[in-house]
């Protein structure tokens, strides 16, 4: 785990309220090099052309099937697929790491775009849970509902919801974007780390419980707060990000931003401070 | 883990028992141990049909105790006695399995607790359901095999509710199978997906009321939780909301009455449910792949929330 520890340093970002530490422990090791242009491309991925379009019936096929027939399609440079009849399959378009225009002509089922890095996604329907688990860049936008668990654990990418959620909306995420459109169950914003989500309508009971970190915007009404879940203000900065980000997403353009509730973390959690677990051990 | 589904058509009839076995067919990557419908059939509305078992399936994956078939005739030999003393008249009778019978009954009497209690005083047998429209089917295996063993697929009626189930707190075997009868209540019937963890201080509670326990199954808990409840006076849907606080855990449950579908979801939403309205019909499951196994086309679904309790009346 890497040591927290606060900066004098302050960014924008930070004016904000998003993010108030930087990473400076052991753990912070430069994997990544913007310099390398080859660090731009996982391997195995395709250079596929956005031009390129076709279509893809997964009514006879498992997911396993259909997503291996994305694979090979976009091996062969297609670049905008269409996929039709997903009638609720699970498990669809997981795993691309590629940038790639999928658009899904029906619904999804559980794990829908899960584990996915680059692609931009339209499903004109709903999906069920854990949708975009662990997105890491991309962006999702869902017509539709959504079930339990949306956008747990994602990295990155701007993940929305024309509709409304279920439970446990951002879990777990440590970056990215989630917005939705309509309301949003129980445990939203459940020990998120960073990120930010926007709900437009009603929110459940729980809100932000546990969160480590990242911002909450919430235009509806709130169920209750969760543990250390605490209201903040609402900057100028704040409502000209928001009313950017609405208008980028195609969802809420003329919301009333200025009305908008700011959930952060208290930060009062027992372990929320600067020590590494082993050193924990030596401090008692 | 489990998965549950449940339809209900409203102002006509369907074959619900054709319908459900595809809804927990797609299900059935949930939990096949075993699999179980409570189908609301179209009747005259004159006698009561009896659903009961004499004896366990002890087939591959049981937890059950063999026994040999003379023991099921002896038992049924005793049953029939008992419907006799209870001046219960057997209009029609189908041994489905050596195990399994289906018994048409003309029976006036309002009584169904002093009734269930006699047959249920034998060892070995247990209604699975009493109702003058409800029969529990349940069996091991998944619903494609429970409902060809039983013939389900040409079973006409307005709504039905099934579950596929994975063994986790008690016995594979067809007694901690779902759904389970509202008893002594006249076609009352649940299923459920998830845990309760308040299980043996409700039991308890509740057999001290004198409330009768099949299983060590939680689940069997919720119908006999809102029996109570209706017992009591409560309606249906009123006993459901006092279930989200007197339940502890996790669930989403169904409830079925001979002209109602329930549905409620506990206050942390931590098991699944996909929901389909429309004037004529309501279909919902685990997964929206059992509402797709009905309805191909392309649909809006959506999740209820936490807490939520619903009622649709046929």
């Amino acid at each position: 785990m890497a040591n927290l520890k606060s900066t004098e340093k302050k960014t924008k970002a930070q004016a904000m309220g998003m993010h108030t530490e930087v990473l400076t422990g052991r753990t912070q090791q430069k994997f990544f090099n913007p310099d390398e242009a080859e660090n731009f491309y996982y391997f195995g991925t395709y250079d596929v052309d956005f031009n390129k379009r076709t279509n893809l019936d997964v009514k006879d096929m498992t997911a396993a099937e259909a997503n291996k027939e994305i694979d090979n399609l976009m091996s062969q440079g297609f670049g905008t697929i269409v996929i039709k009849n997903p009638q609720g399959k699970h498990s669809l378009g997981v795993g691309i790491l590629n940038k790639l225009n999928l658009i899904f002509e029906g619904s999804l089922g559980y794990f829908g775009m899960g584990s996915c890095d680059g692609p931009t996604v339209r499903i004109n329907g709903r999906v069920g849970w854990s949708c975009a688990e662990n997105l890491m860049a991309g962006k999702v936008v869902i017509e539709k509902n959504a079930g339990s668990c949306f956008g747990a654990a994602i990295r990155g990418g701007d993940l929305i919801c024309k509709g409304s959620v279920g439970a446990r909306t951002g879990i777990d995420m440590k970056g990215g974007t989630i917005i939705i459109g309509g309301d949003a169950g129980a445990f939203t914003g459940f020990m998120m780390q960073r990120g930010r989500i926007i709900i437009l309508g009603d929110v459940g009971i729980n809100l932000g419980d546990s969160m480590y970190d990242g911002t909450i915007f919430i235009g509806g009404q709130i169920g209750s707060y969760g543990s250390d879940a605490v209201d903040s203000e609402l900057t100028k900065n704040d409502q000209d990000w928001l009313k950017r980000k609405l208008k980028v997403a195609e969802i809420g353009e003329n919301f009333d931003v200025s009305k908008m509730k700011k959930i952060v973390a208290g930060k009062k959690l027992w372990n929320y401070d600067n020590l590494e677990p082993t050193e924990k051990k030596g401090a008692i | 883990m489990c998965g549950i589904a449940g339809l209900i058509h409203r102002g006509k009839s369907s074959k619900v028992g054709h319908e459900l076995q595809g809804m927990l067919q797609a299900l059935k990557h949930r939990g096949e141990d075993s699999t179980g419908y409570a189908l609301y059939g179209d009747t005259d509305g004159k006698n009561f049909i009896m659903r009961f078992k004499v004896g366990e399936n002890v087939g591959e994956g049981s937890t059950s105790v063999s026994e040999d078939v003379s023991v099921y005739d002896e038992r049924k030999k005793v049953v029939d006695n008992y419907l006799l003393e209870l001046g219960a008249k057997i209009i029609k009778q189908d041994r489905i399995l050596p195990y399994s019978l289906r018994y048409e009954i003309e029976y006036d009497k309002k009584d169904l607790l002093s009734f269930s209690q006699k047959i249920e005083s034998i060892p070995g047998v247990e209604i699975l359901s009493m109702g003058k429209s409800l029969e529990v089917i349940k069996d091991l295996g998944n619903a494609k095999m429970v409902c060809d063993r039983y013939n389900l697929d040409k079973v006409v009626g307005t709504h039905a509710i099934g579950h596929a189930r994975m063994a986790t707190e008690s016995g594979v075997d067809i007694k901690s199978a779902h759904p389970f009868w509202g008893y002594p209540f006249s076609d009352v019937s649940v299923v459920h997906n998830g845990q309760l963890t308040n299980y043996w201080n409700n039991r308890r509670s509740l057999e001290n009321k004198g409330m009768r326990f099949m299983s060590e199954c939680d689940s069997e808990l919720i119908a006999v939780y809102l029996a109570e409840k209706m017992r009591d006076g409560a309606s249906l849907e009123e006993g459901m909301k006092e279930s989200l606080a007197g339940l502890d855990g996790v669930f989403t449950y169904f409830v079925a009455t001979k002209d109602s579908l329930g549905m409620a979801k506990d206050t942390m939403a931590a098991k699944p449910l996909v929901l389909y309205e429309s004037d004529d019909l309501v279909a919902m499951g685990s997964e929206e792949i059992a509402i797709r196994s009905i309805l191909p086309q392309e649909i809006d679904t959506y999740d209820p929330f936490d807490g939520e309790v619903k009622v649709w009346q046929i």
